[in-house]
Parts: structure tokens; C-alpha cells; sequence
């Protein structure tokens, strides 16, 4: 029962996300800003359209966004959240999760390829590449959950919050998530969002060719993508097993807003990094990881 | 002892920082967080009936390491008019990995030396070990003079750590070491940067060959 | 243990009938029609054996040390299974692209005598899992290693191929020198040649030197198996193989690698706690340069080779995990590394076999494999392009095929490793957690590479879009393929069963609480078998009301969106050196990437030139300098090697005359 009421929470709530995400935008930058339900109209036009396909494209064109969305999808299935453990668990879910997201990338690279485009191939190339070096990173955090906690399944490591005195080490662990949710999602300071650009493409630009239900699925698809990296920033710094079920389902949406609006708050500060510096970033992430990691294990 | 450690994490990561960034102003401002963390030391490793001895000392640690130096360091990086981004002979990513490759090495070291037991409260020992490996890294791995005298007041910082459990016995250690900057501000600073930029209108160590024939 | 008599004599009897029939086509049917039944009948012999079943067969064969002692237990079996598969689909698949009258070489019909080793290949491969003695295991292996020589060089008119042959040649047998080392060793320690024999000598603590033995043998079956830095001759003698040939060895032999290896550790009995690390430590090594190596390259077949020495240091990660599982007394981490390495191999000889299958179709069509060539074969050849598709998906170990499965169990054998005694070993294990996954996701990007920019976007040249579509007696191979790996998806947790009988005979390994890991990986593997059912599901939900939707809404076909560009052409897509520019931009040592760019010097150049290359940084620094200088050492020893009659009698003289005063 909970466990759907997580999915549910999940499925329904996730387009809103971006919605707070661009709302705090506009409000820094001085402007009204869209509605906070536009990433629903949104969804809605595109379904409700029909689509305009390449020649060049093949099967794999059609196929990408929908394996994406699935793939993105039965990752939830292995997400825990406030009310309970994840719908399916086991020790070392979390690779199955990571590489449930690797097949999404996967779907929409291979998409992307079969445009013919070069736009389309950059997207691909940098998307395939940061990933690669994002993957280690993430294994590294989930590895200083994993010993923190002595679980080995996802719902075991998650939502348990920091045993003991707010060490330092283990407050590092959320901040990484962050920097990989930041990467993962290509928000600023890795990608733009909100540009087309040759500068600012790594993942916007993989999807130009799209349009339709297939865009409604990809948008959705990152939707939950953003969902997914968010609970798992939020809960892996919030007690929430530990409190009764309301006040635990308001701390994790209100954890979720902070996300939200924290995301919001670096893409109103920051600029760009430039392509180059990106690895160092990840770089820098995965050092303090391995720092973590180091220190937790020493004990 | 909770704070103790968190302060000796984040002297851990004020050295990882050390190693991954890029401008030279940056790494002055480092040297001043280092300072500060530092100046916290002698404080929480007091034993009981120091505590006056602890608070002098800290404040000094705090005016000589947090303010003294970084301030220095900032005079003399906008009068010598330097590239204010560093070249490595190390990248950077390397750079980070021989860092955390440093403070593994420290950790296990710290099991196979034989200490008496309580001399070194836990984490203590790897922490200054990882700053003394980070100045050396800065020395070597880093083109600009500059870069090697912040990495000597780095791997200095890590000795003068070390040293801190020794405050509460009545040794002159802590002053020595305190002294000892001193002696590396008016020295090595002051007179070796000044002549080194009216002879050779560079800092750029590599293209100090005088040393060999 | 009689079916697998019966399938070496007919592999015997196809060899024989190919080389009889030299010179007629009749020699392209006799000879893959000996290798299938071979195979088939091989097949029913594993299957038809209980898994933990083992037998022995012992018959002396009059040579003064060994017989012919043949035997097949639950590893024998389990690494059996490839050699048999891809035994009959690269018959089938080499008879389909042999055939025809334009298979010439030099004026002569070469498939005769082609399928006259491939029969023995096949034959020596099965005579080396079965070998239970030293001296026919070394028979064995030269036999087995003997044979690639004659298939790779099939197409010897081209000098490539030829010194592919050559690359192939020296290597095996610098390997084959490190076996009769170690084999030779064994026996003048313990006197006796038979496996039992040896291994209950070994576990008495008759060996002296087992760490230098260690040595041997790794370097030996490493050899074979394709370890950094052994690895040279893997990305030369598979490009130039014809790609039958190529599945073969990439599926099946470089396994006989690792279950040479797996052998060598069950006769050196228990083993020092350095073994297990050190086979860690390298297979992460061989795993993490063979797929930035593989990334970088632009011709599919270098590419695959690449990828195929990725995936044996996975499987020597695995190995290396059950040592050390086994001296911690940790038995989780030792039955689910050893199963994994098994499952790994396994996975590993489906899959590639199928990708070079597909590349040699891709090859017949176009009339080459390099990337820069190839271009939307995907429309043009439809069944190809889907099943290299399904293979490169499951190589890079993505849910829902059963790559991830072999690479989840391998992570469980770590995570169970994360409460070691100790701080090294704790952060060597999550070293090897991040490792593995960084090698995931660069063999994601490198297969992604491969899949793409071969069969989808626009041909890239005149031979690609216009490739030929591939016939049925070539295809059935790939389907059969394609078949075995849905169904290994489908059962992935009974092939986890399967691979940990292998890893429960296992001297040294406590029965009971193997059984008890084995099981439990198998029950995760069950739930992630739901989720990745659940990936299927959701998939064709999508696409079901995605095409409800499109139907009710319209679909217009234009052309790709070009950013208002007016001259779009093929050749400005992203190809082989382009797309792993980012990566090579961070790693390009690690992947061997050189370029150079020849400019017009000022302003505005008119001409410009990159080229962009990945030759083997191993072989072109350290190996071909080390061969020079051997080669020119033998150069001055020919000063002996004059001519003259007289001296030589000289030489006959002295060598007498020295004996005779040494010896009186």
C-alpha cells in the first residue's frame, strides 16, 4: 500500500519538479515565470500531437524513447521512499538501478545516431562520455552508504539518516548526489536546459529530432530521471524510516521542494562550465567520494 | 572529540582543494582557511589545566598561519604581476588521485608505526601526514614559485600538527614551530621572491637552469 | 562421456573428408557438415549428463611419461558449452560465405584444407577441457594452438594477414613455452603427470616455488586468454581471420585461456593470499585498457577484439575474487566469483560470437568494417542490424539480457568482500566496485559506437548504400544466436545454477554455505529478472500507445533537421574518431589515441589534414622494439652460419674433443 503510494507520489509528482526549478529561476532573475504546472500542459500538447520523423531514421528511432522511459521507469520500481522499502529490493539493487539508467541513455544515444545528424552525434558523443565518468562516482556514493549503514540494498541504505553526530564526511555523500543529480540531469553548471546551442548541448541537443508522443515520452522520462536523483539526494540525509508516516511523507516532499528549489538557486548563480572543466568537476566529486569512502572504511 | 575530527576532516579537504584548483589567488585564501582550522587545533587538544597557555596559542597560530601569511601571500601576488592561473606539470585530475592515494597511504601507515598508545588522538596522524604529502605534491608537481612556497606552508602546517599532542607537556614545541614561520616569512618570502623577480623577471621555476651546467 | 567420443570422431572424420575433397566444392559441405554434427552431438553430451556428474577415461598410449586421460566434470563441461555453440553456428556461418566459385586464392581452392582445421581447432579445443593429464593437456594445447595458424591465414595474398598469422604464431607459442615450463616443473617436483595425481601431491606441500609456478601458469593461460600486457596479438589475428573464424577464437579459445588458468589453480592447491589480488588487480587492469583501447578504434573487428580482452579480465576478476574468497574462508565471495567468472565466459562467447558474425556479414556486403566506411546498414540489412544491436546491448551489460546478470553476481562477490579484516582490503574491494563500473559504462559508450555508427544514420560511402542483403543459410546462425541469448536471458537464474556446480567442485570451498551464496544469488537474480521483465512490459506498452497515438494524430516523414545548414552530407556525421573526441580529450593515454594535424600555416589554411589513429601502444613501444633487438641479435649469430665445409668439421672436432676431456 505505501509502496504504491511511493510510485504513485513518484509518477504523478515528478513533472513538477521542473516546474518549481524554473519558477525560482524566473523569480531571481526578476520575471513572472511560467506556471508551475507547465511541464503537465506541456505533456498534454505533445501527446496530443502527431509527429514529423526523419527519413534516415529506422526502428531504433521509434524504439529509443519508449525503452528510455521504461527503463527510467523500472528504476523506480527499485526506489524506497517515506512510507516503506522499495517495490523490488535486493542486495545490491543499486547496480541494477544504475544500469537500468545506463539503458535509458543508451535508448536515446542510439536514437540520436540514427538521425544522421551531427548535432545529434555531438549530443550523443559528450552524453556517452560524461556518463562513463559519472558511473564510478555514483557506485563510490552508494559504496559510503552501503558502509555507513551496513546494508547492501537500496532500501536499507536510504532514508535512515546520519547515525550518530552529523559527521562531516557523511554530510559529503548528499552533496555529491547533488553534483551527479546536476550532471545526470544536465542542469547548470553542466548543460543548459534551456538552450540549443552548440555550447550548452549534451543532452538537449540528442533529442531535436523527436516530436510528439515520442518528446512527451523523453520529457517525462527526464522527469522521472529528475525525481529519481532527487529522492536519492533527499533521503540519503533524512531520517524518514525513522518517523511515523505523515510527518515522514511531509519531510521527503518537503526534502523534495529543497532539491528542487536548491537546483534552481545554482542555475541562477552559476554559468556554464566550460566542456573541458566538466571531468574535472566529476573529478573533484568522485575525490570527495573517495574521501568518504577512505574515512568511513577506516573506522 | 566530535569536532575535533570534523575539524581534521576538513583540513583533509582544505588539502584535496589545495590539489585541484587552479588560480594562485584561491590558493592564498586556502592557506587562510587552513590557518583558521588550524588556530582551532591547539584548542580542542588542550588537557585540562592548559587552558590559557592553549588560548595564547591559538590566537597566535591565528595571526601568524590565518591572517599573517595569506595576507603576504596576497601583497605579493598583486605586486609581481603573474599569470593567475597555474601550470601543472601534474594535471589535475592525477593531481586529486595522488591525493586520496596520499591519504590511504597515511592511514595505513599509521597502523604499521609503533606509536605508544593515546599518544595520537585517531585521524591526527593521517591528517598532517596528507598535508605534508600535499605541500610536496604542490612543490613538485607545480611550475610557479609561488605554488612551491604555498606548498611548503602546507606540508609546514602538517609538521606543526603533528606536534600539537606535545603542547599540553610543557614543551617549547608549538612556539619553536610557530618561530620557525616566522622565520619562513621574512626568509623565503620577502627576500628570495623580491630577488628573484628583479633578476630574472619571471617566477617560472623552469627556467631557473643555473642549477645545472 | 561415450557422445563425446562420438563427437571427436566426427569432427576427425569432417577434417579427413575436407581434405580428401580438396578442390571441389563438395570439401564446403563435408567440413562444416563434420563441425556441426561434432558440435550437436557435443551438445547432447553436456546436456544429457546431471551438471555435478564427473567421469574419467584413462587409456596408455605407450610414450614414456602420461596416457590419454580424459575426463569431464561440471568446469569441463560448463566450458565446453561455447566450443560447441559456436562450433555449429561458425560452420554453418563459413560455409555460407565460403560458398560459391569465387573463393580463389593464389589459383587454388583453399577450403579444403581450411575446414581441415577447423575441424581440429574444434577438435583440440574438446581434447583440452577433457585433458586430465599434463602431457595430453600439452598435446592438446598445441594442437589447439596450432590450428588458428592455418585458418587465419586463409586470405594470405594480403600482407597484413599474413603478419597477423605471424603475431598470432609467436604468441601462442611464448605461452606454450610458459605451460611446459610449469607442466615440466610440476612433474620433477612430484614425478607424476595425472591432474588427480598432481593436485594431491600440490595439497601435501610438495611443491616448492608454488609462487613462481603461479607465475608460470598466468603467464602461460594469460597468454591465451589475452591479459594486458599479453593482449598484442588479440587485435591483429582477429581483424585478419576470416570472421568465422574470428567468433571461434574470440568465443571459444581465449575461454581455454581462462579454464587453463581455473585448472592451474585447482592443482596448485591453497594458494597465497598475494595470487588472489594480484589476479584482481590485473583482471581490472586488462578490463579497464581493453575497452579505452576498444573505444578508440574505427575498424568493428579491432573493436570486438578489444572488448573480448575486456571481458576476459572480467572473468580473471572473477578468479581472482574466489582465490581470495577462498584463503579468507570468505565463501560467498568465493563460489559467487568463481560462478561469475563462469557465467561471464559463458555470456561473453554467446555475444561476441554473434557480433562477429554479424561483422563478417557486414563485411561481405560492404566489403569492409571500418566505421568510416559503414553507414545505415541498418535499413539495408535489417536481421544483421538487429542482432548486432541485441548482441552490443548485452555485451555492455545492460538489463534485460543476461550480460547484467554475470556482472551483477561478479558485484555481489565484491560487496561481500566490503567487511574484509583490514583497510587495504576494504578499499581494494570498492576500488574494484568503481572500477567495474566504470568499465560498464565505457563499454556502453564503446558498443553504442560500434552499433550506431555502423547501421544507423545515413551510408557514409557508395559500398554502403548499396550492401547486399545477407542470404538464409547465412542468417540462420546469427538467429540461432540471437535465440540462445533471449533464452539465457529469459533463464538467467538456472544458468547461475549451472555455472556454480563449477565453482562447488572447487577444491577448498566449504559445500554448505556455497550452496547457500549460490542460491541466494540466484533469488536476486529472480527479482531482477522481474524488473527487467518489467523493462520489457513497460517498452511495448509505450510503443503500443505510441502508436495508437500516431495513428490517430498523423506522421509526416521529412528530413532530419539540419539547423538551417542547406548542404547537408553523409560525411559530416559524427564518426569513429569524432565520437569518443570527449573521452579522448581526458584519457588518451590509457586509450592509445594519436593525432596529428597538418595545417597551412596562418590565417584561413586552405588545406588542412587530422588524422587520427589508435595503433597498440604496448606493441608499438615495448614488443616491436623487444623483437628488433632479438631479431637483430640472431642477425649476428649468423656469423657462424658460413658456408664453409671445413670449418664445420672443425666445429664437429671440437665439440668431440671437449666432451671427452669433461667427461674422463
Amino acid at each position: 500500500m505505501n509502496t504504491l503510494a511511493q510510485l504513485l507520489a513518484a509518477f504523478v509528482l515528478a513533472p513538477l519538479l521542473s516546474g518549481i526549478i524554473n519558477r525560482v529561476k524566473a523569480r531571481i532573475g526578476g520575471r513572472a515565470g511560467r506556471p508551475i504546472l507547465q511541464t503537465y500542459y506541456d505533456l498534454a500538447k505533445l501527446v496530443r500531437k502527431g509527429a514529423v520523423i526523419s527519413r534516415t531514421t529506422s526502428w531504433v528511432f521509434a524504439t529509443g524513447p519508449a525503452v528510455s522511459l521504461a527503463a527510467t521507469a523500472a528504476a523506480l520500481l527499485l526506489l524506497p521512499g517515506p512510507g516503506g522499502p522499495a517495490a523490488i529490493g535486493f542486495s545490491g539493487d543499486f547496480m541494477l538501478m544504475a544500469y537500468c539508467l545506463g539503458l535509458s541513455r543508451l535508448g536515446l544515444i542510439l536514437a540520436a545516431l540514427d538521425t544522421g545528424s551531427s548535432f545529434e552525434g555531438m549530443g550523443a558523443s559528450r552524453e556517452a562520455a560524461f556518463a562513463a565518468l559519472a558511473e564510478p562516482v555514483l557506485f563510490l556514493c552508494f559504496l559510503c552508504l552501503a558502509t555507513d549503514t551496513s546494508g547492501l540494498s537500496l532500501s536499507a541504505m536510504l532514508g535512515t539518516g546520519t547515525d550518530g553526530a552529523m559527521a562531516p564526511q557523511r554530510l559529503f555523500v548528499p552533496a555529491i548526489l547533488f553534483v551527479l543529480l546536476l550532471t545526470e540531469n544536465s542542469r547548470i553548471p553542466v548543460d543548459d536546459p534551456n538552450t540549443h546551442l552548440e555550447l550548452t548541448m549534451i543532452h538537449e541537443v540528442m533529442v531535436l529530432d523527436h516530436s510528439g508522443p515520442d518528446m512527451a515520452c523523453i520529457v517525462y522520462g527526464a522527469s522521472l530521471k529528475l525525481w529519481l536523483f532527487g529522492a536519492l539526494t533527499t533521503l540519503s540525509v533524512l531520517p524518514v524510516r525513522q518517523m511515523p508516516p505523515l510527518s515522514a511523507w511531509g519531510t521527503f516532499l518537503g526534502g523534495m521542494f529543497a532539491v528542487a528549489v536548491a537546483v534552481g538557486l545554482v542555475e541562477s548563480g552559476m554559468a556554464r562550465l566550460r566542456m573541458e572543466r566538466v571531468p574535472r568537476l566529476l573529478g573533484a566529486a568522485g575525490a570527495l567520494a573517495a574521501l568518504s569512502l577512505v574515512l568511513m572504511v577506516w573506522r | 572529540m566530535e569536532l575535533f575530527e570534523s575539524v581534521l576532516v576538513a583540513l583533509i579537504c582544505v588539502n584535496l582543494a589545495y590539489l585541484a584548483f587552479t588560480r594562485l589567488r584561491t590558493l592564498a585564501r586556502l592557506t587562510a582557511v587552513q590557518g583558521i582550522l588550524l588556530a582551532w587545533v591547539p584548542l580542542l587538544c588542550a588537557g585540562p589545566g592548559d587552558h590559557g597557555h592553549a588560548l595564547l596559542l591559538a590566537l597566535a597560530v591565528l595571526a601568524i598561519k590565518g591572517i599573517g601569511f595569506p595576507w603576504l601571500l596576497a601583497r605579493t601576488l598583486s605586486r609581481l604581476e603573474v599569470n593567475p592561473v597555474i601550470e601543472p606539470y601534474l594535471g589535475f585530475n592525477l593531481s586529486l588521485v595522488a591525493g586520496v592515494a596520499g591519504l590511504l597511504f597515511s592511514l595505513w601507515l599509521e597502523t604499521r608505526l609503533p606509536f605508544p598508545p593515546g599518544l595520537f588522538p585517531p585521524l591526527l596522524f593521517p591528517a598532517a601526514l596528507t598535508s605534508i604529502f600535499t605541500g610536496l605534491t604542490l612543490v613538485v608537481a607545480r611550475h610557479k614559485a609561488l605554488t612551491q612556497v604555498i606548498g611548503y606552508l602546507a606540508a609546514e602546517n602538517g609538521i606543526f600538527l603533528l606536534g600539537t599532542p606535545l603542547s599540553g607537556q610543557g614543551s617549547v614545541w608549538l612556539e619553536l614551530s610557530v618561530l620557525l614561520d616566522v622565520f619562513v616569512a621574512v626568509f623565503v618570502m620577502g627576500i628570495a621572491l623580491h630577488h628573484i623577480s628583479k633578476t630574472f623577471e619571471s617566477i617560472d621555476v623552469g627556467r631557473f637552469c643555473s642549477l645545472r651546467d | 562421456m561415450e557422445l563425446f567420443g562420438v563427437s571427436l570422431v566426427l569432427y576427425l572424420l569432417g577434417a579427413l573428408g575436407a581434405l580428401c575433397l580438396t578442390g571441389r566444392e563438395a570439401a564446403n559441405r563435408v567440413g562444416p557438415a563434420g563441425a556441426l554434427a561434432g558440435s550437436l552431438v557435443g551438445l547432447a553430451s553436456v546436456f544429457s549428463t546431471p551438471a555435478s556428474a564427473a567421469s574419467l577415461f584413462v587409456l596408455p598410449w605407450g610414450l614414456p611419461i602420461g596416457d590419454l586421460a580424459l575426463g569431464l566434470d561440471p568446469a569441463s563441461r560448463l566450458f565446453l558449452l561455447p566450443v560447441y555453440v559456436l562450433g555449429a553456428a561458425c560452420a554453418v556461418s563459413g560455409a555460407a560465405s565460403l560458398g560459391g566459385p569465387h573463393e580463389e586464392h593464389c589459383g587454388q581452392d583453399r577450403r579444403g584444407p581450411h575446414w581441415f582445421f577447423f575441424n581440429v581447432l574444434l577438435l583440440g579445443l574438446s581434447l583440452v577441457m577433457a585433458a586430465r593429464d599434463a602431457v595430453c593437456f600439452l598435446v592438446a594445447w598445441e594442437i589447439m594452438s596450432l590450428a588458428p595458424f592455418f585458418l587465419i591465414s586463409l586470405h594470405d595474398d594480403e600482407v597484413e594477414v599474413r603478419e597477423a598469422a605471424w603475431i598470432y604464431l609467436v604468441a601462442a607459442h611464448l605461452g606454450a613455452v610458459c605451460l611446459i615450463a610449469f607442466f615440466a616443473a610440476f612433474w620433477a617436483a612430484t614425478g607424476v603427470t595425472g591432474f588427480d595425481a598432481l593436485a594431491i601431491a600440490a595439497r601435501q606441500g610438495q611443491l616448492p616455488g608454488a609462487s613462481l609456478l603461479f607465475f608460470l601458469a598466468l603467464t602461460g593461460f594469460g597468454a591465451k586468454a589475452g591479459f594486458v600486457p599479453f593482449h598484442v596479438w588479440l587485435p591483429e589475428a582477429h581483424p585478419a581471420a576470416p570472421s568465422h573464424v574470428s567468433a571461434m577464437l574470440s568465443g571459444a579459445m581465449i575461454s581455454a585461456g581462462v579454464y587453463g588458468l581455473w585448472r592451474a589453480l585447482e592443482l596448485l592447491g591453497p594458494a597465497a593470499p598475494w595470487w588472489g589480488w594480484a589476479l584482481l588487480g590485473l583482471g581490472l587492469a586488462t578490463a579497464l585498457s581493453g575497452i579505452l583501447q576498444a573505444l578508440a578504434q574505427g575498424n568493428i573487428k579491432r573493436l570486438l577484439a578489444y572488448s573480448s580482452v575486456e571481458n576476459m579480465g572480467l572473468a580473471c576478476l572473477g578468479l581472482g575474487l574466489g582465490c581470495i574468497g577462498r584463503q579468507t574462508g570468505n565463501e560467498t565471495m568465493a563460489a559467487l566469483g568463481l560462478a561469475g567468472a563462469v557465467f561471464h565466459v559463458l555470456n561473453h562467447a554467446a555475444f561476441k560470437g554473434l557480433l562477429f558474425l554479424c561483422a563478417g556479414e557486414v563485411l561481405h556486403a560492404v566489403g569492409s568494417v571500418r566505421l568510416a566506411h559503414l553507414g545505415g546498414l541498418g535499413k539495408r540489412l535489417p536481421v544483421v542490424g538487429a542482432c548486432f544491436t541485441l548482441g552490443a546491448l548485452g555485451i555492455a551489460g545492460l538489463p534485460p539480457l543476461s550480460g547484467f546478470a554475470g556482472e551483477l553476481v561478479l558485484a555481489l562477490a565484491i560487496l561481500s568482500g566490503i567487511d574484509l579484516p583490514g583497510l587495504l582490503p576494504r578499499v581494494g574491494m570498492s576500488g574494484a566496485l568503481a572500477a567495474l563500473a566504470a568499465v560498464g559504462g565505457f563499454a556502453l559508450a564503446a558498443f553504442a559506437k560500434a552499433a550506431g555508427l555502423a547501421f544507423l544514420g545515413e551510408p557514409r560511402t557508395p559500398a554502403a548504400a548499396n550492401a547486399a542483403p545477407a542470404g538464409r543459410l547465412a542468417l540462420a546462425p546469427l538467429l540461432f544466436l540471437a535465440g540462445c541469448i533471449l533464452a539465457a536471458a529469459a533463464f538467467a537464474p538456472m544458468l547461475l545454477s549451472l555455472a556454480g556446480q563449477a565453482a562447488l567442485a572447487f577444491p577448498g570451498l566449504d559445500p554448505a554455505p556455497a550452496r547457500a551464496a549460490l542460491a541466494q544469488a540466484a533469488d536476486i537474480l529472480q527479482s531482477a529478472g522481474l524488473v527487467c521483465l518489467g523493462i520489457v512490459a513497460l517498452t511495448l506498452a509505450v510503443l503500443f500507445l505510441r502508436s495508437r497515438l500516431l495513428t490517430a494524430h498523423g506522421v509526416r516523414r521529412e528530413g532530419t533537421w539540419g539547423c538551417g545548414y542547406t548542404a547537408p552530407s553523409s560525411r559530416i556525421q559524427y564518426g569513429a574518431g569524432s565520437f569518443v573526441e570527449p573521452t579522448a580529450k581526458i584519457l588518451r593515454l590509457p586509450m592509445g589515441l594519436s593525432r596529428r594535424l597538418d595545417m597551412d600555416a596562418g590565417y584561413f589554411p586552405a588545406r588542412g589534414t587530422l588524422t587520427v589513429t589508435s595503433p597498440d601502444q604496448l606493441k608499438l613501444r615495448f614488443f616491436t622494439p623487444l623483437f628488433e633487438v632479438v631479431a637483430r641479435t640472431c642477425d649476428a649469430l649468423k656469423v657462424v652460419q658460413h658456408g664453409r665445409v671445413h670449418l664445420y668439421i672443425l666445429y664437429v672436432l671440437a665439440t668431440v674433443v671437449l666432451l671427452l676431456a669433461w667427461k674422463l
